[in-house]
């Protein structure tokens, strides 16, 4: 009895040795854990780089290997003429449109990558970019749409870059084959569809990625309503469930019987592909989209024609051409150096370093060397310089969350279902007030 | 010798946390439930007042009341078919993938021949992620240059099997139910391998065949496991995103409540006000499902 009362203490008194273990276990490790994550906390807080006045860093969305490459070389020429290094901080494509916002207020590199118009004019109006007039004052080169695309109340935020046209594109080749002719009007151009499809090469047609499909609305509503409704229709002004924009989609199911099967499900990679293969006749393409599907030995036989025409009145004077570029934001911690920079890339010479890399595209300098463009970017070149308006592209030319939430579903439901064209305009009549609203 | 260990056991009982004591548990109970306020309840109640308001993420918010839900519910198309999509996400998983996990489970618990074989092989799945299922799925069944075309070998007329909004939704809840049912087979698999044998040969012995064994003996003794693989079937239906999104970005026949969430607020759109009005629809349908679940079996559990 004795022993086992003596025992008994030493058993509660190991029982509390282990918590004691425990205990002093969990404080190591919370120190520890203190350890780690407090420098951690404190770098985020710190102001990292980009305080360094020599060094300009740009935040890139050409996460492709050819527009990559060429911003590469049209950056190390600029390192070259001044004493500056540029470092670029490439997002892939669609993360960093996704992520705008926030990059914006985050903590953004000194220059940005973005689009010209309504896009850049959103984020102007939100205060989160500063205004480049000054740098403006001495460009040589712009044509006063280009002004007119980078400006927002009389102010500059925009340098233009490049820009790329959309049009009918389809090989050359196919064409001289088959005797097709590049169509004027839109009688011409539904009667050629039809043969196309007959001879078993329908028109190419894609929207799985909810955007492609919108050139083709775009053009049909420049061409039989004018480029001044297109603009007043995307700035919400006008009514959706007008007649004219219903004519519109009257017109483009005219085309859908030609079009080739299950667009909702192709990309445009794949559409691309597909005009290279022979599978499909033409297209209604951005410059660089069949470009970068065709291989280089096979890019000469792409030709295009623009977008024919509807309504006489209009003719064919409106041109989809999407300008990328340059713009600074607010938060950008090295303002001299970024301008520095976009006055550089503002010149002629920054676009013919680049060109050289990306033949997709278009200078928009109109100093810019043209002897070395190919066919295709000389008759692009142009198609832009002839006509009387630019348009950016639905989803540039109008409010982000209407052309991500509303539209890209209100095509692709059109697509779906070409007949409901009363219910689709009501529907996006509705949306499009809840969101002008805001 | 009962007295005395009676006594120890009195004592232990009745014995005080020393302030120590309190301290610590304070701080290993209080660490967890702030971790779950900040993160859990305190984002979710902020959606709740956020989707009162209209916000952009940049200016200023304004209170706008119980329109978003009003525009949700009569002028968004996208949201009925989206709570559509999902309920039917939920039976799907519920009534053929969860079911089928079972069948598979039981087969394999009789000990089939290559049992081993086959349990590695359909639990494969479930360490791929959702996405990467969407990718594997786009490869099988893309309309131009999909496997599954290409064996159909139709090129006038090819299925648009991610395409068309008709048949892309089942095509995508066959792709998650690969996985899913692997999933759901090693949970029941775990309860089966725990179910008392001598309880198989009593009912063998009162003369139960072998369909009553299984529904009126084994499959009541694996309430436990039915529980979890409720809550996770309802979990992994609501919660689907990945795969869709894989897919095409959930337009066009795929649309789901997370995905219109993640549409309205993450993107380059910002209606956060708006996208926060179906996240709480969403944390409303995901909560009455589980309370709802969780409520039914553990009062059966207790009337046992």
């Amino acid at each position: 009895m004795t022993q086992s009362s003596f025992t008994g203490p030493p058993t509660p008194r190991g029982g509390a040795g282990h918590p004691m273990s425990r205990r002093s276990l969990l404080r190591g490790t919370a120190v520890g854990a203190g350890a780690v994550t407090l420098p951690a906390l404190l770098t985020a807080c710190g102001d990292g780089p980009g305080g360094n006045k020599n060094e300009v860093t740009v935040g890139s969305n050409a996460s492709d290997a050819v527009p990559k490459k060429a911003f590469a070389a049209a950056f190390a020429a600029y390192e070259k003429q001044s004493d500056k290094k540029v470092k670029v901080n490439t997002t892939e494509h669609n993360e960093f449109q996704q992520n705008i916002t926030r990059y914006l207020q985050g903590s953004p590199d000194n220059v940005f990558m973005w689009f010209a118009g309504y896009r850049m004019q959103y984020f102007a109006e939100k205060g989160l970019l500063i205004e480049i007039s000054d740098v403006w004052k001495d460009f040589k080169g712009f044509s006063p749409a280009l002004k007119e695309q980078s400006t927002h109340e009389g102010k500059q935020y925009f340098v233009p870059y490049y820009y790329y046209p959309w049009a009918v594109f389809h090989r050359k080749s196919l064409f001289e084959k088959q005797g097709y002719e590049q169509a004027e009007n839109w009688d011409q151009f539904i009667a050629l569809a039809k043969k196309m499809h007959k001879d078993g090469t329908p028109v190419a047609f894609c929207d799985k990625d909810g955007w492609p499909a919108m050139g083709t609305f775009d053009y049909i509503n420049m061409r039989l309503n004018g480029y001044e409704f297109h603009k007043s229709l995307m700035a919400g002004e006008e009514a959706w469930t007008d007649q004219k924009v219903k004519k519109v989609f009257d017109l483009w199911r005219e085309l859908m019987p030609y079009y080739q099967k299950g667009a909702l499900g192709r990309t445009w990679e794949e559409a691309g592909q597909g005009l290279q293969q022979r599978k499909t006749a033409m297209a209604v393409f951005g410059m660089p989209h069949p470009g970068s599907q065709f291989p280089v030995n096979e890019r000469d036989d792409i030709d295009f024609f623009p977008f024919p025409e509807i309504d006489p009145q209009f003719g064919r004077d409106a041109v989809e051409a999407p300008i990328d570029g340059f713009l600074v934001a607010k938060k950008s911690r090295n303002v001299e150096g970024a301008k520095d920079l976009l006055a550089w890339l503002g010149t002629a010479e920054a676009e013919d370093v680049y060109l050289k890399g990306d033949p997709n595209n278009v200078a928009v300098n109109d100093g810019a060397d043209t002897a070395k463009y190919s066919p295709l970017q000389k008759k692009s070149a142009e198609l832009v310089s002839k006509a009387k308006h630019i348009s950016q592209f639905l989803d540039r030319d109008t409010r982000p969350d209407f052309a991500q939430t509303v539209m890209i579903k209100a095509l692709q439901d059109f697509i779906d279902n070409p007949k409901d064209v009363d219910g689709l305009v009501n529907s996006i009549e509705r949306q499009k007030k809840n969101i002008f609203s805001t | 010798m009962p007295q005395k260990t009676a006594r120890r056991a009195g004592r232990r009982a009745t014995r005080r946390f020393t302030r120590r004591d309190i301290a610590v548990l304070g701080v290993l109970l209080g660490i967890p439930v702030l971790l779950d306020i900040v993160i859990v309840w305190g984002p979710a109640l902020a959606s709740v007042g956020l989707s009162f308001t209209s916000w952009d993420g940049i200016g200023d918010i304004h209170w706008v009341g119980g329109d978003n839900y009003e525009n949700l519910v009569q002028d968004y198309p996208a949201f009925w078919p989206a709570v559509r999509h999902n309920l039917l996400w939920i039976a799907f998983l519920g009534l053929v993938a969860t079911p089928f996990g079972l069948f598979l489970a039981v087969l394999i618990d009789r000990g089939i021949r290559f049992s081993r074989f086959y349990q590695s092989v359909l639990y494969m799945p479930v360490v791929l992620s959702l996405a990467v299922v969407g990718f594997m799925a786009q490869l099988l069944l893309g309309t131009d240059q999909g496997v599954v075309n290409t064996i159909l070998n139709d090129p006038h007329d090819p299925v648009d099997w991610l395409g068309d909004s008709d048949i892309n939704l089942w095509m995508m809840m066959l792709a998650a139910s690969w996985r899913h049912t692997g999933y759901v087979m090693i949970l029941y698999l775990a309860g089966l391998k725990s179910v008392d044998p001598a309880l198989k040969e009593a009912a063998a012995i009162d003369g139960a065949n072998e369909r009553q064994t299984f529904f009126r003996v084994t499959l009541p003794t694996l309430r436990p496991v039915n529980v979890i693989v409720g809550v996770i079937t309802v979990i992994e239906a609501l919660r689907a995103f990945d795969i869709v999104y894989a897919v095409n970005k959930g337009r066009n026949g795929l649309e789901l409540l997370s995905v219109l969430i993640t549409d309205n607020i993450i993107g380059e759109a910002s209606r956060i006000g708006f996208g926060s009005a179906i996240a709480v629809v969403l944390l409303g349908v995901s909560l009455g499902f589980i309370v709802t679940f969780l409520v039914q079996e553990l009062r059966g559990a207790r009337e046992k």
